[in-house]
């Protein structure tokens, strides 16, 4: 098992608007986005995030070597249980993973 | 053929200078900055001001007024004053005339604004003009009433009308972060798909390039519907994979982005360095809808807050910071339900703990022994006595509060005095949705002010 973060270049978490998060996996190479690309469980992801897996979209870019994920905010931006403003901090979160 | 000029992603976050000139020298046809951005959060739309400092904005955009001047081209902001409200808009109005007068110039300036009065789009929503986007929250006729701002968001038909009364500079109110970009070449008749892909490209300024903070950026459309992306800036380089790559910034859908009118579909973009600088882009597709929407963005007030801040740093109280707070926010709620004359669904208390799981809470997956933990207590309220109230009763025990009954009473470290740091009102984003209209007018106001 190695995680996700040591396997690809960045991952990159922002507000798609107050209502959406995106997240951005920089795999840096054609065989990291391969790798990456059959290993990562959009499950797992959904379930890190405290999401629903079928409110996950994800565009897998082979021409960018990127998989992207957008979903929902688990909160809603600004909201009085929001945390991070941003969306900044997911993708540390995601980073973490093991695959 | 059109040439844009994009001084950065915002105005309020500088821009290259000698860049600037640069792109001056090239003669272009308008300068086009954004103003504003949802992603500070919903207070500045709930209480219609800007986030940045007026000193700031000053300054750049009176240095923006002398270049348009210069070069005898329009200048445009979108957003205006970050949230785009009519009385951000007036911010703008106001600074701009001071900078006209000390210049010595008199510019035209057209103002379109964006603002909605919340009992029309109440009354909208009633007569189903008012549609959900997904992800929308639950909303109701009297959640609307409650906002204290509402915008549209205009589109490059209301950006054209504006820079269609021949005006010198124009001020927009809440705009997509793409219309004020794309409207001017579309009046020049490029190609729409061009025109959008090229924005959406634009929107930050060199954020598409390398040295993104260098902020300058040239977009010139040519006449077989392409485009080429030229960063201003000694040192920025555009690439295939920086520019296309910026289609995923802050965009949930990487091919697809819709505006009022239609969406741009990038599937089959194609993206060509010209040199080591400057990239041709080509391919991408608008497809115009059936009908006209734009979308709302709306504020309301949430409650009000207090919070305050305490740091443990004795170690068996970090090790226990999580059963701490826990003890700490029950004991506080029982008293405040004894003590205080309010419902208890009328407050709250959130205890998060800094340096062990603020940023996620119990969907935090690592674990480690931080050697300090800061406390942020977070006190919502309906009214700002209440949190204020409530915030005090709170004070003792994050000064105080013993892990057991039997210890010696230990003491933490207050940063401040006051512990207690009101925060006012808090907002809270209302709106998902798009609004029907006729006539891309409909929902907008545009004047002219001579200067």
């Amino acid at each position: 098992m190695s995680s996700l973060g040591e396997m690809v270049q960045k991952v990159r978490s922002k507000n798609a608007g107050p209502f959406w998060l995106t997240i951005d996996i920089f795999c840096g190479t054609d065989a990291a986005f391969e790798d990456v690309r059959q290993r990562l469980d959009t499950g797992k992801v959904a379930a890190r995030l405290g999401a629903n897996s079928q409110d996950l979209k994800r565009f897998d870019i082979a021409s960018l070597n990127v998989i992207k994920i957008s979903l929902p905010r688990p909160t809603v931006q600004g909201a009085v249980d929001d945390r991070d403003m941003h969306g900044a901090s997911w993708a540390a979160l995601i980073s973490e993973m093991d695959i | 053929m059109v040439k844009v000029l994009i001084p950065s992603g915002a105005l309020g976050l500088n821009y290259d200078a000698q860049a600037l000139q640069r792109g001056i020298d090239a003669r272009p046809d308008i300068i086009a900055i954004d103003g504003g951005s949802t992603d500070s959060g919903p207070s500045y739309l709930g209480r219609g001001v800007s986030k940045y400092a007026r000193a700031s904005i000053k300054l750049e955009w009176a240095g923006l007024m002398a270049a348009a001047a210069e070069a005898g081209c329009p200048l445009v902001i979108g957003t205006a004053g970050t949230c785009g409200a009519d009385s951000a808009v007036d911010w703008m109005l106001d600074i701009t005339r001071e900078i006209a007068a000390e210049q010595g110039t008199h510019p035209r300036i057209a103002v379109m604004r964006s603002g909605q009065d919340p009992a029309q789009i109440a009354q909208a929503w009633q007569e189903d003009r008012i549609t959900p986007l997904s992800g929308a929250p639950e909303i109701d006729a009297a959640g609307i009433r409650a906002c204290t701002n509402i915008v549209a968001l205009a589109g490059a038909e209301q950006v054209a009308a504006a820079l269609d009364t021949g005006a010198d500079i124009i001020l927009c109110g809440r705009t997509t972060d793409t219309a004020i970009i794309a409207a001017l070449p579309l009046q020049h008749g490029v190609d729409a798909g061009a025109a959008w892909h090229a924005a959406k490209i634009g929107e930050c300024g060199a954020l598409c390039a390398s040295n993104p903070q260098s902020g300058v950026l040239m977009v010139e459309f040519d006449e077989a519907g392409g485009f080429v992306i030229h960063p201003l800036a000694e040192g920025a380089h555009a690439t295939p994979h920086t520019v296309s790559a910026h289609m995923l910034y802050e965009n949930s859908d990487p091919f697809i982005l819709y505006e009022p009118g239609g969406h741009l579909d990038v599937t089959e973009a194609r993206y060509r360095a010209l040199d080591a600088t400057r990239v041709h882009v080509s391919g991408a597709r608008w497809v115009p809808s059936d009908r006209y929407t734009v979308k709302l963005e709306g504020a309301r007030v949430a409650g009000y807050q207090t919070v305050l801040m305490v740091l443990l740093r004795d170690a068996r109280y970090v090790a226990n910071a999580q059963a701490w707070a826990d003890d700490i926010t029950a004991k506080c709620l029982e008293k405040a339900g004894q003590r205080l004359d309010a419902p208890p669904d009328s407050y709250s208390i959130e205890l998060r703990l800094i340096g062990q799981n603020a940023s996620f809470g119990d969907l935090e997956a690592r674990e480690a022994a931080p050697v300090e933990v800061g406390v942020m207590a977070i006190v919502t309220a309906q009214t700002a006595a209440l949190a204020d109230e409530l915030g005090k009763m709170l004070n003792p025990y994050l000064l105080h509060h013993p892990l057991t009954r039997e210890e010696e009473q230990p003491t933490f470290a207050f940063p401040f005095s006051p512990a207690e740091m009101p925060r006012g009102a808090v907002y809270e984003f209302a709106l998902h949705h798009v609004m029907t209209l006729d006539d891309p007018m409909q929902a907008f106001a545009l004047e002219v002010v001579e200067t």
